[in-house]
């Protein structure tokens, strides 16, 4: 069994120097999520950090818990072999839009459609780093980079949709900067029990500077971005007073004291709800159009691969009349020879 | 039981079922062996199957077999040739004919033998016999599809059921060809469809009236009879290498006192080690099917990482996908054990065909100085401690251990002595202790070994971070220092060559002053002693030198080879052992015998193969 422990936030801190870039969003992230281990009360030998290969994927060396920086793509599925082998364990895998949905795309998906309890920070910045500045496949379309000089010519994936497309139950979204917002979304993804995926906005200083400055700034945060909490009207705006009604089959922005409508025709978020077709569309809101949502969009409980996984070997055990290694070596057709 | 007319008494006998690959040729030839093991006969058994499940009825393409050797002395192969084929159609005849002895016994069912199928088959004529000139053979012509309708027909079952229960009437007359006990495979049958008492009926009056046509035959036809072999006293099991594969972890885990993790993904041949344990979750075996062979292999080693024996199971393919995870593991320093059952290749090749042309990739298939344990069994029966020897290795050493077995190892059978498992040695496993937690770090290393030392999450005071950068060789923080580089480089390898203090020496069978050292490893090792056991008993000097352990090889390799003038080395591709033995020890003479047909040697071929060699 994990353990509980009082642990201040930088006690979470390794002594390695961090090496990203001054400015770099990963610094703020890598704070908010020491500090939400040192709030869930976790004990630093009970915690499993792995990454693929990436910027972001350096972040265990910072983390003075066990670690696993491994291969390209494959954190999904080495973090998927590490639950399972021990369930008690807290498994957080860090992982980028390249990392995550381009070479790991069929991992990710398949890590979410088994809802291993597993939490997946995934860091957006829309651009590949440590190889200094290709589209990702998050860039949207006709974004120019040094492999897209005239621009791609591919539609990008939003992860919230590919997400609940591959049937995650938990997806939530925070921005780098946004510590106290980040603290509270990863403490809920943790738990969350079953895959939980946290898309952070994050910004690359270097070659994809203020690529979501355009929702995540200061000046226009407040009316660019909805922060959802479930239980409580999908209200946003520097004035509090534009929310979200149902148009139809659509989602339309409104303003209260406007057209008739009060804070009672504003949509309360339901993040527990089974069903994908609101959280999808919430997940999927870009701006102009929309603002987009942050905090938790979805959060719905579902059958637990490692716990199953667990569940069955106590139960086929029970049963089996097969109790040890010699039981099966003496079963079935056996002969001896006098 | 009647009396014979001609009795052939033989040391051993090839029997081989043919058909359709929807006609239940498998199982037949399975409980054929069954039944002869019990009786006491030594057996070895290959099936020889098409890719597809259900390729086009009556085509060569489609026939499916399984072959059994069986004598009264040891066997160690299937056989090069059949004494007995039982041909279900045309095409399983035309298929097959070619590897008869001459003089053997062919039953096929006549009443398959029409035009259509005839021609389906590719025969030109009407009377395959003649066409393929299989005159001097005893071909006994049976209405099997005829005499299994009419022994059903009061049985109100519908067409396709009656002419599912064919492959019994031919069980049931090669039994009577061998005067064998049907008991087995009745009591077989009842367990098989306890639920479907109408199909355990159906099937026994088959079987039996197979075995009455016999009888009634009998005055044209010979009988064989082979006596028991005198065989080792104890409980005995059928087994295929492939589960003696998943046995041999299974094992090595309880040695170990360790979990078991298996990730994989379902490739031909190699499935079935992945099938048997899956159904082991009473013994608290994870089995993860992971979404593809990268996953299966990254899932085992985050199960290495956290502790417990891991595994991953795969065929050629596969193993070029795991490629770069092996990498992972080795500059990690995690145990791990990869299993390839090989086939024939390149890229998707022969899938459920034999080869040893994945040697080359185990050794080096791999980005950068990437040193693993290459290890190969040679029976379907050591597949079990190869399998075992090769976890005792990953984990005590603290590396990954490539095991290779092929699709005539794994899917072959052979009457094997259920072990004491106390005979096995305990593994020790290389965690940390208590009192190294102060001065611990990552890559710190047995000074024996030159292993470091397994800490995994939920320890203590251990936390710390690995990973595939380079790592410094005492703190174990990442490192680009060009000089700790190649200290790391160093050490890697030095650990892996350590391993041959480990290991058994290369024993020579036959004596040390042969004329010709025949050279072979892995799955060949059954046809590579037959040959010389077959030589030497005509009289000539010949000696063999099996491996089981590749990287590293024996201590003593080179003092053996150095002994002999003339070495031959025999394996089922273009070479590749070969060329290792000579890149190791330079300035060796070595001849080479090669074939990549998918399909096992033939001690009739390397017989003539060597007596040449002799006569040079």
């Amino acid at each position: 069994m994990s353990g509980v422990c009082n642990l201040k936030f930088t006690e979470f801190k390794s002594d390695q120097e961090v090496r990203w870039c001054p400015g770099c969003g990963d610094h703020a992230i890598l704070n908010s999520v020491q500090k939400a281990m040192s709030e869930l009360h976790y004990c630093k030998d009970d915690v499993a950090i792995i990454s693929g290969i990436g910027c972001s994927s350096r972040f265990p060396y910072y983390m003075d818990t066990y670690g696993f920086h491994t291969l390209h793509g494959r954190g999904a599925a080495i973090a998927s072999g590490v639950k399972i082998a021990n369930p008690d364990l807290h498994v957080w895998e860090i992982t980028g839009d390249g990392d995550a949905l381009a070479i790991g795309g069929n991992h990710f998906i398949h890590l979410i459609r088994r809802n291993i309890d597993i939490n997946v920070i995934l860091f957006n910045n829309k651009i590949y780093g440590l190889t200094k500045g290709q589209y990702s496949p998050t860039s949207n379309r006709g974004f120019v980079s040094k492999t897209s000089p005239y621009g791609t010519i591919e539609s990008p994936f939003r992860p919230g949709e590919l997400c609940i497309g591959a049937r995650g139950q938990f997806f939530a979204r925070t921005v780098d900067k946004e510590l106290k917002l980040s603290i509270e979304v990863f403490k809920e993804a943790a738990k969350h029990k079953g895959t939980s995926i946290v898309e952070v906005l994050q910004n690359c200083v270097i070659y994809n500077d203020k690529i979501h400055a355009e929702i995540t700034d200061k000046q226009y945060k407040d009316d660019r971005t909805i922060t959802l909490r479930h239980g409580e009207p999908m209200i946003f705006g520097k004035e509090r007073n534009k929310g979200l009604i149902l148009d139809g089959l659509e989602l339309k922005v409104v303003t209260i004291g406007e057209d008739g409508i009060t804070e009672d025709d504003i949509l309360v978020h339901d993040a527990k709800c089974e069903d994908i077709t609101l959280h999808l569309k919430l997940a999927d809101m870009e701006y102009p159009k929309y603002p987009v949502a942050l905090g938790v969009i979805r959060d719905v409980e579902a059958s637990v691969y490692d716990e199953c996984m667990e569940k069955q070997i106590k139960e086929v055990s029970e049963k089996s009349p097969i109790k040890s290694f010699k039981d099966l070596l003496y079963s079935g057709d056996v002969w001896e020879v006098k | 039981m009647g009396k014979r007319s001609k009795v052939i008494e033989k040391d051993e006998v090839v029997v081989r079922f043919s058909g359709d690959s929807g006609d239940g040729m498998q199982l037949t030839g399975t409980l054929f062996s069954y039944t002869s093991a019990i009786f006491g006969n030594d057996i070895s058994t290959f099936p020889d199957y098409p890719s597809e499940i259900r390729a086009p009825q009556g085509t060569i393409g489609g026939v499916s077999g399984f072959q059994v050797h069986f004598g009264h002395s040891e066997v160690y192969t299937p056989g090069d040739y059949a004494d007995v084929l039982v041909a279900m159609n045309p095409a399983a005849l035309k298929a097959n004919a070619k590897w008869m002895k001459p003089g053997g016994t062919i039953i096929i069912d006549s009443d398959s033998f029409d035009e259509k199928n005839l021609r389906k088959a590719g025969y030109k004529t009407n009377d395959p016999i003649t066409e393929d000139k299989l005159g001097d053979f005893n071909i006994i012509k049976a209405p099997i599809t005829t005499m299994t309708k009419e022994s059903l027909k009061d049985m109100g079952l519908d067409n396709k059921s009656i002419l599912r229960s064919k492959n019994m009437f031919a069980l049931g007359l090669v039994y009577w060809l061998f005067n064998r006990p049907l008991e087995h495979t009745k009591e077989y049958i009842r367990k098989k469809f306890k639920k479907k008492p109408v199909v355990v009926e159906a099937n026994i009056k088959v079987l039996e009236a197979g075995y009455n046509y016999g009888s009634i035959i009998q005055a044209v036809t010979p009988s064989y009879q082979i006596s028991p072999a005198d065989i080792e006293k104890g409980y005995y099991r059928n087994i295929n290498g492939n589960t003696a594969v998943a046995w041999g972890f299974l094992a090595a885990a309880e040695k170990s006192d360790l979990p078991l993790f298996l990730g994989s993904y379902p490739i031909t041949p190699a499935t079935e080690i992945m099938q048997e344990l899956s159904a082991r979750r009473d013994l608290g075996v994870k089995v993860f099917q992971a979404e593809d062979e990268i996953a299966g292999i990254t899932s085992a080693i985050g199960a290495s990482f956290a502790g417990n024996l891991a595994v991953t199971t795969t065929s050629g393919p596969g193993l070029a996908l795991k490629g770069e995870a092996i990498g992972l593991a080795v500059i990690a320093e995690l145990p791990l054990v990869v299993v390839d059952v090989q086939r024939g290749g390149p890229s998707t090749g022969l899938p459920t065909k034999t080869e040893q042309s994945d040697l080359m990739q185990a050794l080096y298939g791999r980005n950068g100085e990437s040193p693993a344990v290459v290890m190969a069994a040679s029976t379907p029966t050591n597949c079990f401690d190869y399998a075992f020897y090769a976890a005792k290795i990953a984990v005590e050493h603290m590396t990954p251990v490539i095991l290779l077995t092929d699709g005539f190892l794994g899917n072959g059978t052979q009457p094997w002595k259920i072990p004491d498992l106390s005979d096995f040695p305990k593994i020790n496993v290389p965690v940390v202790d208590e009192n190294m937690r102060e001065e611990w770090k990552p890559y710190i290393r047995d000074p024996e070994k030159l292993s470091r030392y397994w800490a995994y999450p939920g320890m203590k005071g251990f936390a710390h971070r690995i990973g595939g950068l380079e790592k410094d060789y005492i703190t174990g923080a990442v490192s680009h220092d060009p000089i700790n580089h190649q200290r790391m480089v160093d050490v890697r390898q030095a650990k892996v060559d350590k391993v041959v203090d480990y290991i058994p020496e290369l024993e020579i069978i036959g004596e040390e002053d042969a004329d010709l050292l025949i050279i072979g490893w892995g799955g060949t090792f059954g046809h590579l002693y037959t040959a010389y056991e077959e030589l030497t008993n005509e009289g000539h000097k010949v000696a063999l030198a099996h491996f089981n352990y590749i990287q590293p090889l024996p201590k003593n390799t080179s003092d053996i080879l150095s002994k002999f003038d003339k070495k031959v080395v025999c394996e089922l591709n273009m070479g590749q052992f070969a060329n290792y033995l000579r890149m190791n020890f330079e300035g060796i003479t070595l001849k080479q015998y090669n074939k990549v047909q998918g399909l096992p040697f033939t001690v009739k071929e390397l017989k003539e193969h060597f007596i040449k060699l002799l006569e040079e």
